[in-house]
């Protein structure tokens, strides 16, 4: 068995189609239990309340890089193999990242007022994700604005590998710019548990569970995308003969 | 009752905002696969 037989759509639709009764009620779970584990949290001694913002922001902005990989993946195996269930995963997980990016700024900024005293500040992380997000809508507006399919899978496909500088900024930027508000990551491996565990267990269940909820709705949308494709094929079939 | 003191409103607005977020994704993403669905089976019978 080869993972290029998910190229073909037949083999995708019966594969998803069997994952999804799991994967979705997984999501759910694990998103609300982590999430409202998060909620339920001590106040921090110095941030107060306002450390449960943290159960949305962190995983919401791991989710925004990750897709974008993800996507960028996708547009990799378009370019070199033209399958075109790649092109249309990685167009199906444009909208997930650009809404999980809007919630990492947009919680990054309420966070942000009380503890920094200002919504915004063009520190690197936030700039870099900024950018990020503006890349997203992008990529969906270049995808619309395209009639012809694959000519649109090509030149998001450019886009994509373009905007993913920006997707390692986003990620590395706290690293080597020193300057700029935004604290380095709150979990690494390299620099061990710097979190209480009361705060570290319900974070990585937040995050497991936007994982997932990310990926049941790449592939919902993924399989949506396969479907219009078919009606398009079917009408056009349709109108020639 | 959960006592979230003098940054109630940013901790409630942040939840606000990313669960209206997601919801509407998720709603969307469902809301589309139905259509694409019906609108396929449709053009499969009549074709």
């Amino acid at each position: 068995m080869s993972i290029w037989e998910y190229a073909n759509p037949a083999k995708f639709m019966r594969t998803t189609g069997a994952m999804l009764p799991w994967l979705v009620p997984a999501a759910v779970v694990a998103t609300v239990v982590g999430v409202v584990w998060g909620f339920l949290t001590p106040d921090d001694y110095r941030q107060g309340s306002t450390v449960k913002i943290m159960y949305m922001h962190v995983p919401a902005a791991m989710m925004a890089i990750n897709i974008w990989v993800m996507m960028l993946v996708a547009s990799l195996i378009w370019i070199i193999r033209r399958h075109h269930v790649s092109a249309l995963a990685a167009r199906a997980a444009a909208p997930v990242g650009a809404v999980m990016t809007l919630i990492a700024l947009a919680t990054g900024a309420i966070w942000g007022q009380p503890m920094w005293g200002t919504w915004w500040e063009w520190d690197p992380r936030l700039t870099s994700f900024l950018i990020l997000f503006l890349f997203y809508v992008g990529y969906v507006a270049l995808w619309s604005a395209i009639e012809d399919p694959d000519s649109a899978a090509d030149l998001t496909g450019v886009l994509c590998l373009v905007g993913s500088v920006f997707a390692l900024l986003s990620r590395y930027a706290v690293l080597f710019w020193n300057q700029g508000l935004h604290q380095g990551a709150s979990l690494s491996v390299a620099s061990g548990e710097r979190m209480s565990a009361v705060y570290r267990y319900p974070l990585y269940l937040a995050m497991l569970g936007f994982a997932a909820l990310s990926l049941a709705l790449i592939l919902i949308r993924t399989r949506t995308e396969i479907r219009r494709r078919r009606l398009a094929a079917l009408q056009a079939r349709e109108l020639r003969s | 009752m959960i006592e979230l003191g003098k940054y109630a409103g940013a901790v409630i607005g942040a939840y606000g905002v990313s669960l209206a977020l997601l919801g509407g994704l998720i709603w969307h993403s469902l809301a589309a696969n139905a259509r694409a669905r019906r609108d396929l089976e449709r053009q499969e019978r009549n074709g």
